[in-house]
């Protein structure tokens, strides 16, 4: 076990644990903001650049401190090293100016985007981002792409986080989409005009950060603090059936996979609980869920409204 | 003045395996195979000081000992003949004219890293370059330099020629070896470094065209004879790529330690500014390094003569130095406007900039657009205020050396030519003019 020590906070971890999970262990606020980093996706991590800390001390061997701020997501924890995240204006002053590159070409549509609320990058503008824009030059824009019937891709939105193409990857047998072009005209899409169509391609939705990619299936029905969230199982042969119904009244609006309070899938059975797009697109009548109670969104965005219990209420009830 | 790499760069024919042969040719691939081991070779290599030719300057004999030699596992070398750096042309010359001395240096090199598969990949925008080295390495293969059971002496060598598309990010090694394995061309994220997991996850080095070819007399002459060239850690000679305003552009072989001042007013080298002007600025290690205005050109901050070595031209920082870089030596003379060569600059840079990581793929964007109305008399005061605030939050946060490669030319350029940026700000009209070529340069200057 190698000790580490983030904003104060001293915590051992095992060898090879990234500076971010040894911080999501603490948890709390100190947990670095990651829009591209994701545990249950190798590879994933080290583009968006907002996880950026500094290493005060690299480790009880070499105390020296490293020049550059570094990313938390990738950088692995040495025997006493300390970290700041919070407690530096470095990294405060640097995350802010890699939010506003973030936000710069976003349209900034989030009154009609389906994402708003469960947003990763409002939450990220919320709590690093300045109130104006520096920014007088036209917002980049990209042409409209049809990807299929079930997945609406929303290009202006994307923050090119690489996530959906380690998921078409990952899970899928054949990847058809990927990064096109380079820089600023870098976007995601399929090469020739082509749909994605597979029993995963859903997942791309839950793992978007942003609003680029949604369901259309839910599109323009509700906003989603509006919806009731249910933990719900069914009997699936190709997926482990546990996911999140999101109701209204006696209706199901949409399905997603159970995530936690960074908005990754939760391990369900030791694997992680990616649903199949049987369960999230078409199983939409609540004969075919089995309700196990109600979901609690552990997460500090709007999203967390329409809850029957805050997080706080329902620890309280499992205490009694 | 001695001549290490380009000997025999005039001498006709020496593009051919018959006429460089003649011209001693190969001698190193002897010495180093049949009387030397691979340590040997790495021992002169580092006792030579030679470092890395291809910008950072990072030492060579440090790099190569660096490889990881798990057992059985292949090791490889890489040349990046991807010279994409704006002002850069130094490789290209040395390939296009004598090929061999390149093969020859990774024969050499390949035997010191125990590397049986060598790649030489070269930009794609070098196609006829690309022909010179696979007609040379055919030639090779056909007088047994090449291929199996070398000189007899049981090391077994392939050497591919393997042309990029044409991105100048592919010139960084990461992304020159995704490129290689046929993927998108993106930066990997460092560590692990190459040479732990590199070209399809083995040990692997990658070195520059001249770095490589620098090995050929290191191995000849041995290494401390390399090291008697130059000043205190800039050891040997070194391809410059002059170019710009000068009276005699062209490629120089120079001794490090040279004054910047004989390098461009000597007779040997580039005779001064064309048409009898006055030098304005210059970049002296390609476009990504800080510019310096004259004053800063031949002398240091302190007074020193400025010299042709790694130390002496980043002598001061970036507040009043620079760096020696991949040797593109840019020269502007005083008509030159220094507003227009960093949206120049910036362009190129947003436009090659992979769109990986998020200060770079929006900064260099950003910088490119701000700059450009700057230029066009569209611009602010506060816009160079938030052009260099920018620059901050672009370098170091990037994953790649893309992203400060946009930044520090841009922030020197504020930082020595204010005046010029204000210039373009109170006198919109006449920016704007100039810029569609409406005033001639007599009447600018007046």
């Amino acid at each position: 076990m190698v000790k580490v020590t983030i904003d104060d906070q001293v915590i051992e971890v095992e060898p090879g644990t990234t500076i971010l999970n040894a911080a999501r262990q603490i948890g709390g606020d100190i947990v670095p903001p990651a829009m591209c980093y994701y545990s249950k996706l190798p590879g994933t991590g080290g583009k968006c650049r907002t996880c950026l800390v500094e290493v005060v001390q690299g480790s009880e061997k070499d105390p020296r401190p490293m020049p550059k701020l570094m990313v938390s997501c990738s950088t692995t924890v040495q025997d006493g090293m300390v970290v700041r995240n919070k407690t530096s204006e470095r990294v405060q002053k640097n995350r802010a100016g890699v939010v506003e590159f973030l936000l710069i070409n976003h349209p900034l549509d989030c009154p009609i985007c389906d994402q708003a609320g469960e947003c990763h990058l409002q939450d990220l503008g919320f709590e690093n981002g300045g109130a104006g824009t520096r920014y007088e030059e036209e917002r980049r824009t990209f042409a409209p792409r049809d990807i299929g019937n079930k997945i609406k891709l929303h290009m202006n939105r994307c923050i090119l986080c690489y996530r959906c193409v380690h998921v078409a990857k990952q899970l899928t047998d054949q990847r058809v989409h990927g990064v096109l072009n380079r820089g600023e005209h870098a976007e995601i899409s399929t090469y020739i005009e082509n749909a994605i169509e597979n029993d995963f391609s859903g997942n791309m939705i839950d793992v978007c950060p942003v609003g680029a990619l949604t369901d259309k299936t839910f599109r323009f029905k509700s906003r989603v603090w509006f919806l009731k969230p249910l933990n719900a199982s069914c009997s699936c042969n190709k997926c482990s059936g546990k996911a999140v119904v999101w109701m209204f009244g006696d209706e199901i609006y949409r399905v997603t996979a159970r995530k936690d309070a960074y908005g990754e899938v939760e391990e369900q059975d030791g694997k992680a609980g990616w649903i199949c797009n049987d369960c999230r697109f078409d199983k939409k009548d609540v004969h075919n869920w089995q309700i196990e109670g109600p979901r609690v969104i552990n997460r500090h965005s709007v999203i967390s409204q329409g809850h029957y219990l805050s997080p706080r209420q329902h620890d309280q009830k499992k205490i009694k | 003045m001695r001549r290490l790499l380009l000997e025999h760069d005039q001498v006709p024919g020496i593009e051919t395996y018959e006429v460089y042969r003649k011209q001693g040719g190969y001698r190193s691939v002897e010495k180093a195979l049949k009387k030397m081991s691979p340590e040997d070779v790495l021992e002169e290599v580092k006792k030579s000081g030679l470092r890395g030719r291809g910008g950072a300057g990072f030492p060579t004999g440090m790099k190569w000992s660096f490889l990881a030699k798990p057992e059985g596992v292949p090791r490889h070398l890489l040349c990046n003949a991807d010279e994409s750096e704006p002002g850069t042309f130094k490789d290209r010359y040395l390939m296009e004219k004598i090929p061999h001395l390149l093969i020859e240096g990774m024969i050499t090199s390949s035997y010191a890293l125990g590397a049986n598969v060598s790649y030489i990949y070269i930009r794609g925008e070098y196609m006829w370059v690309l022909d010179i080295l696979e007609k040379a390495v055919a030639e090779a293969y056909d007088n047994g330099w090449l291929g199996k059971n070398i000189l007899g002496s049981g090391f077994d060598l392939d050497l591919y020629v393997c042309p990029g598309g044409g991105a100048y990010i592919c010139g960084e090694e990461t992304a020159l070896i995704e490129s290689l394995e046929g993927k998108r061309g993106n930066p990997r994220m460092k560590p692990p470094f190459p040479a732990v997991a590199g070209l399809w996850g083995r040990p692997t080095v990658v070195n520059n065209v001249e770095s490589i070819a620098a090995v050929v007399p290191i191995v000849n002459d041995g290494g401390d004879e390399y090291a008697k060239i130059g000043v205190g850690r800039s050891t040997g000679t070194k391809l410059i790529s002059a170019c710009g305003n000068l009276e005699r552009p062209g490629v120089y072989e120079i001794e490090m330690g040279i004054t910047v001042e004989e390098f461009i007013y000597g007779d040997d080298y580039c005779r001064g500014i064309a048409k009898g002007k006055k030098l304005k600025a210059c970049v002296p290690g390609g476009s990504s390094v800080p510019i310096l205005p004259h004053y800063l050109v031949t002398k240091t901050a302190t007074g020193e003569d400025r010299l042709m070595t790694y130390e002496s031209l980043a002598e001061g920082g970036f507040e009043s130095g620079s760096m020696l870089g991949s040797g593109g030596f840019i020269v502007f003379d005083e008509d030159q406007c220094i507003v227009r060569n960093t949206w120049n600059f910036a362009r190129f840079y947003a436009h090659e900039s992979c769109g990986q990581c998020s200060p770079c793929r929006e900064g260099t964007g950003w910088m490119e657009k701000v700059l450009n109305r700057l230029e066009h008399g569209q611009g602010n005061m506060r816009d160079i205020d938030l052009l260099a605030d920018i620059n901050k939050k672009i370098e170091g946060n990037t994953i790649c050396p893309l992203g400060d490669a946009a930044a520090w030319p841009v922030a020197a350029a504020i930082r020595h030519f204010r005046d010029e940026f204000e210039w373009h700000v109170n006198h919109r009209e006449e920016a704007q003019k100039r810029n569609y070529g409406l005033i001639s340069e007599k009447t600018a200057s007046a």
